[in-house]
């Protein structure tokens, strides 16, 4: 499988594991077009998150939110912060 | 509105029919409840001064006739797109009609209810009579999901019904509240916009309608487990485009066999049975000859078509999008660029066409710029005469010949410099804007095969309404500039030699012989020239004119391919010599000799700019590799 070059954020969407689930703390700049679009998608406080898996070349990756999968890259996902404690917690 | 209604006051609310807006997410089974709605009745067309396609559609219940316009499947009402800004502006009276439409029906997936409110949500602060429709009951209460659906009514304040689209359950109570859309109630709450307000809301409401999501679609997780398996997914990709591909030719060509002979017994039978000669040709030459050779290729396109719109809609084109997605982030552009330049290889129209899901513009122009360098079905007809015609059937290695080589050479050529051009593109002018990446990945479903046969036949309509004028027109006026003026060829050449003589003198033959001079460093006589200026209006004529022109030159029934093969320049040369064929073949990966190609990037890009400036560049490659092609092809064979 290919690296995933671009850099991750920590505690961010992009640095969740595939098959591991968190809970949304806030999207970077809500007020943007990219961080509006991000909590239109259903990205809000509060949601919880998982990994399902990435693409074969490693970018970008499948989230479960809400009911429905949806894929954003390590760009988009750098921005969605995650509770801190409930990483590890289902 | 309509201009058949008796004359009446203006005004929105005095309109004869009401106007209703059809809102949903895509995948939320939109489409599919708008063509219960309406039958098979819509109109499509454009948005005035946007690219958007527009369909509306008319509903008749209890003598009452009310306008539902299926407006673009959109996540949000705030814009980012060209479609989303449409639906955004229809909704606020700036677009079609001075005022926004009288109600709005919001569909919404029973299995994404937690993300659809957000757009309900969005719908309901409109304030506009609206009524709610959830999609896809069957599919939640399989996966053991459940909502209340009074619960729903009763805290949204608007009424809810449940359908199941593909079954075609619940339609009929959508219908019986069409009657009178300005009745139905304006939503009371007004959802809260903030994210965290918003999450609230939504929690609220779930909470309140008993929402139990449903388990994971097993069998999309399955299927995924394997194409989008890092070694076992690219390979099953590259698998399905060989299919893809291998569908096109070999299934489409006994069809496409079939109509050519159609056409040909058709010419011999006019050719027996209309007596004044002139009459004889322009029917069987011109008109059958021109059009049939466009026809034949339906069954290719029409095959294309139904595959893409069957991969599009089980779901699969998303899939191809992301695997493709970081790949074609190395050059600028996104995943679902891939999709529109895999349509490409059919028409870029279509192609360029699809273009419109892409959020971002410079994404979507990059694409568009290099779409036309696609293989498309109508270059098939050019690579394969000159193919058959002039590259030995040797065997390279195994069962791989050199013909099918030559074939493959010239599709990856064609893929490669638009993806190199894209790249270039994307650096330069078009740098990204930053608009986020986001996709859907819908469950694989089974689509209803009228969605799948409703979408094809819409673009074989284009197709064909592109053969019946665009192609037709051309054989005709060129039949009759190969004709005109009538010249007296000189006594003493033979029946043949007249022929051509007549040809050369002809007003297409002079023009053939004036642009000589640009084209001769590609090896390109006045024959040559004659069918490249027709084959602008499409490729292929390319080949019905070298067909109208042999066909007149030779003495017997020989084919085209045999016509090629023996026709020499005036000192005993032959016109097609391998440089010169290899010139035609290079010529025809870049150059954008399609005039609706052209016509539909203008319409798509809003510009005349764009148009000229990709028809100016390809027009340079295509000169410019021709010419090197001719010049290394003639050095190694010489």
């Amino acid at each position: 499988m290919a690296k995933r070059t671009s850099t991750v954020t920590p505690g961010s969407l992009a640095g969740l594991a595939p098959g591991e689930s968190a809970r949304i703390d806030r999207v970077e700049g809500f007020d943007d077009p990219v961080g509006q679009r991000l909590s239109h998608l259903g990205f809000l406080p509060g949601t919880m998150v998982t990994t399902v898996r990435r693409a074969p070349m490693g970018d970008p990756t499948i989230f479960e939110l809400r009911g429905n999968q949806m894929c954003l890259r390590i760009a988009e996902s750098n921005r969605v912060l995650l509770t801190v404690d409930d990483l590890d917690s289902p | 509105m309509s201009c058949q209604e008796p004359a009446e006051s203006t005004g929105a609310t005095l309109t004869s029919q009401a106007r209703i807006a059809l809102i949903g997410s895509p995948n939320a089974g939109k489409t599919t409840l708008f063509n219960q709605l309406t039958g098979l009745r819509a109109k499509t067309g454009n948005y005035p001064g946007v690219t958007v396609s527009r369909r509306t559609g008319a509903a008749s219940v209890g003598g009452k006739t009310v306008t539902i316009e299926d407006l673009p499947g959109t996540y949000s009402l705030s814009p980012v797109s060209p479609d989303e800004q449409v639906v955004a502006d229809v909704l606020n009276g700036q677009l079609v009609e001075a005022e926004p439409p009288d109600a709005a029906i919001v569909v919404m997936d029973a299995t994404t209810v937690e993300r659809s409110l957000i757009l309900v949500g969005q719908v309901l602060d409109l304030g506009l009579p609206t009524i709610v429709v959830v999609t896809m009951v069957d599919e939640l209460a399989d996966r053991g999901g459940f909502i209340d659906k009074a619960a729903l009514q009763s805290i949204l304040g608007v009424p809810v019904i449940e359908v199941v689209g593909t079954k075609g359950i619940g339609v009929d109570d959508v219908r019986g509240l069409l009657a009178d859309p300005t009745a139905w109630p304006r939503p009371v709450i007004t959802p809260p916009a903030d994210p965290a307000g918003q999450a609230a809301w939504i929690d609220s409401v779930l909470e309140s309608v008993l929402h139990q999501p449903p388990a994971g679609h097993k069998k999309t997780a399955a299927i995924d487990r394997a194409l989008l398996h890092p070694v076992l997914g690219v390979v099953i990709f590259f698998l399905v485009m060989l299919t893809f591909f291998q569908v096109i030719f070999t299934v489409a060509k006994p069809l496409q066999d079939w109509i050519s002979g159609l056409f040909d017994d058709a010419g011999t039978w006019v050719e027996e049975n209309i007596a004044w000669e002139p009459l004889a040709s322009l029917i069987s030459d011109g008109i059958l000859g021109g059009v049939g050779t466009v026809l034949q290729f339906l069954p290719q396109i029409l095959l294309l078509f139904l595959m893409i719109s069957f991969l599009e809609n089980v779901g699969y084109m998303s899939r191809a999008a992301l695997v493709m997605d970081r790949a074609m982030g190395k050059i600028g552009l996104e995943g679902r660029c891939f999709v529109s330049l895999l349509s490409s290889y059919a028409c870029a129209v279509p192609g360029i066409m699809s273009t419109r899901t892409i959020p971002s513009s410079r994404d979507r122009i990059a694409t568009m710029m290099v779409a036309p360098l696609m293989t498309c079905s109508a270059r098939i007809p050019v690579y394969t005469l000159f193919i058959a015609a002039f590259v030995p059937a040797t065997m390279v290695w195994g069962p791989i010949g050199l013909q099918g080589l030559v074939l493959f050479g010239l599709y990856l050529l064609g893929t490669l410099s638009a993806l190199v051009i894209a790249g270039i593109l994307k650096r330069t002018k078009l740098r990204s804007d930053k608009l986020p990446f986001y996709m859907e990945m819908p469950p694989y479903r089974m689509p209803g095969a009228r969605l799948v046969l409703t979408q094809c036949w819409d673009s074989c309509k284009y197709f064909l309404r592109k053969a019946g004028t665009i192609i037709l027109g051309t054989s005709i006026l060129l039949w009759i500039l190969l004709h005109i003026p009538v010249v007296t060829p000189p006594p003493e050449l033979n029946e043949q030699q007249a022929t051509s003589y007549q040809l050369q003198h002809s007003v297409a033959g002079s023009v053939g012989r004036a642009v000589e001079p640009v084209f001769a460093p590609l090896g390109f006589n006045w024959e040559i020239n004659v069918a490249l200026i027709a084959s602008m209006s499409a490729r292929e004529v390319f080949v019905s004119t070298l067909g109208q022109i042999t066909a007149a030159q030779s003495d017997d029934d020989s084919d085209i391919t045999t016509s090629l093969q023996n026709d020499t320049n005036p000192d005993g040369t032959p016109v097609y010599s391998p440089g010169t064929v290899a010139a035609i073949l290079v010529f025809f990966v870049f150059a954008l000799q399609c005039m609706s190609t052209i016509a539909v990037m203008r319409r798509e890009t809003n510009s005349r700019r764009w148009p000229l400036f990709a028809f100016c560049y390809m027009f340079a490659l295509a000169w410019v590799g021709g010419f090197i092609a001719n010049t290394v092809v003639t050095a190694m064979t010489s």
